[in-house]
């Protein structure tokens, strides 16, 4: 029964390969979706190329299908299985601040690794830019731990905070998928750019 | 040409639920990046981590920042998108920008793109990888929330954006 690392109680370092090994189909994945390039991502927020939605709400139902169902048969302890605490403050200007990076920099972090492994330079550039923000957090920390820390809820669920089943919410999130989906798949006819997509499959 | 956006959306939930299956956790970029920058600090100056609670955290009983399951698998993000590259034939040094503005502004916007990214992901403890996605896959709350904000802020800011990219 999963995780594996914890029933079969793997050693620190078998879980960093496995660590390794599942950053390499991450990363594989994020360059395969086009997630290396800056122009597909920043697509998202002018409509002309909407990859971004379909790949990251495609990828969060097969994950959350995946784990409720093998929690149902009996092979996965879902109670074992990190959920993120959640600040209330934290999460929503944190998210905030994030945005406007996204829109500056046309990347996130991880899609600015799989951009900088195929040689795109500004995405090297990003990643420089993210080492400071990282390090001007740890040094102005003391300012806004208080900020930082306050607000906690614990790591409650989604499901549970509306008092309903995880399957229904599931549910829900499907339907709610398949409608920006169709959306997503408007707002590129409606807003279409063929140079830009031209640049970008160059 | 890339991958059907659909069909890499299924092949990345199923790297995100080995994750979770065989590591209990989820997927993360940011952590990543932030366990780099501890560990530097800590190499160059020692007395400036056992003066703050911030940095203190991470070396407690002799830790070692870099051996760490986000470490590992960032290293690993480079591995794979690297031979993703390779296999398409799309590995060339490249600064990718809309034709309207120079590659200086293209590197600047980066730059201050990536701090405030990696800022703001250390304060919502993850980013669209960590506390979005991941988060929405077991359901937490603080992932919907985060993965609301990251994007509606971006909508919010793309009007004033809209020079560099369209």
């Amino acid at each position: 029964m999963g995780p594996v690392i914890i029933s079969l109680n793997l050693s620190e370092w078998i879980n960093l390969l496995i660590g390794f090994l599942i950053g390499i189909g991450f990363g594989f994945s994020l360059e395969q979706a086009g997630f290396s390039s800056s122009r597909k991502l920043a697509g998202m927020f002018y409509g002309y190329d909407t990859t971004v939605l379909k790949v990251f709400f495609t990828a969060a139902i097969v994950a959350l299908l995946g784990s409720q169902f093998l929690s149902y048969f009996g092979l996965l302890d879902l109670d074992l299985v990190y959920v993120n605490h959640y600040y209330v403050g934290a999460s929503i200007v944190g998210g905030v601040i994030m945005g406007a990076g996204f829109i500056m920099g046309g990347f996130c972090p991880g899609t600015a690794m799989s951009a900088a492994s195929i040689g795109k330079i500004d995405a090297f550039v990003f990643l420089l830019g993210g080492l400071v923000g990282a390090f001007l957090f740890a040094e102005t920390y003391p300012l806004i731990e208080e900020f930082a820390t306050s607000s906690y809820k614990g790591p409650v669920k989604i499901s549970d905070w509306i008092g309903i089943s995880d399957g229904l919410f599931a549910f829900i999130l499907i339907i709610a998928a398949v409608v920006l989906f169709w959306f997503a798949e408007y707002a590129e006819k409606r807003f279409k750019r063929p140079d830009i997509i031209e640049d970008i499959n160059s | 040409m890339y991958m059907n956006p659909y069909i890499a959306g299924i092949i990345l939930g199923i790297v995100l639920l080995s994750a979770m299956y065989f590591s209990g956790r989820g997927l993360g970029a940011s952590g990543g990046i932030k366990y780099c920058v501890v560990s530097l600090v800590g190499a160059l100056d020692q007395e400036h981590v056992e003066s703050s609670s911030y940095y203190k955290n991470y070396f407690q009983g002799n830790q070692k920042p870099l051996n760490n399951w986000l470490v590992f698998e960032v290293l690993g993000v480079l591995v794979g998108g690297f031979a993703s590259g390779a296999i398409s034939g799309r590995l060339k040094f490249k600064v990718e920008k809309s034709p309207n503005i120079s590659a200086r502004k293209r590197f600047l916007m980066a730059f201050l793109g990536g701090i405030f990214f990696v800022y703001g992901a250390q304060l919502a403890r993850g980013c669209t990888s960590g506390a979005a996605l991941s988060g929405m896959a077991v359901l937490s709350i603080a992932g919907f929330v985060t993965m609301i904000a990251i994007f509606g802020s971006a909508y919010l800011f793309a009007w004033f954006f809209r020079k560099n990219w369209i």
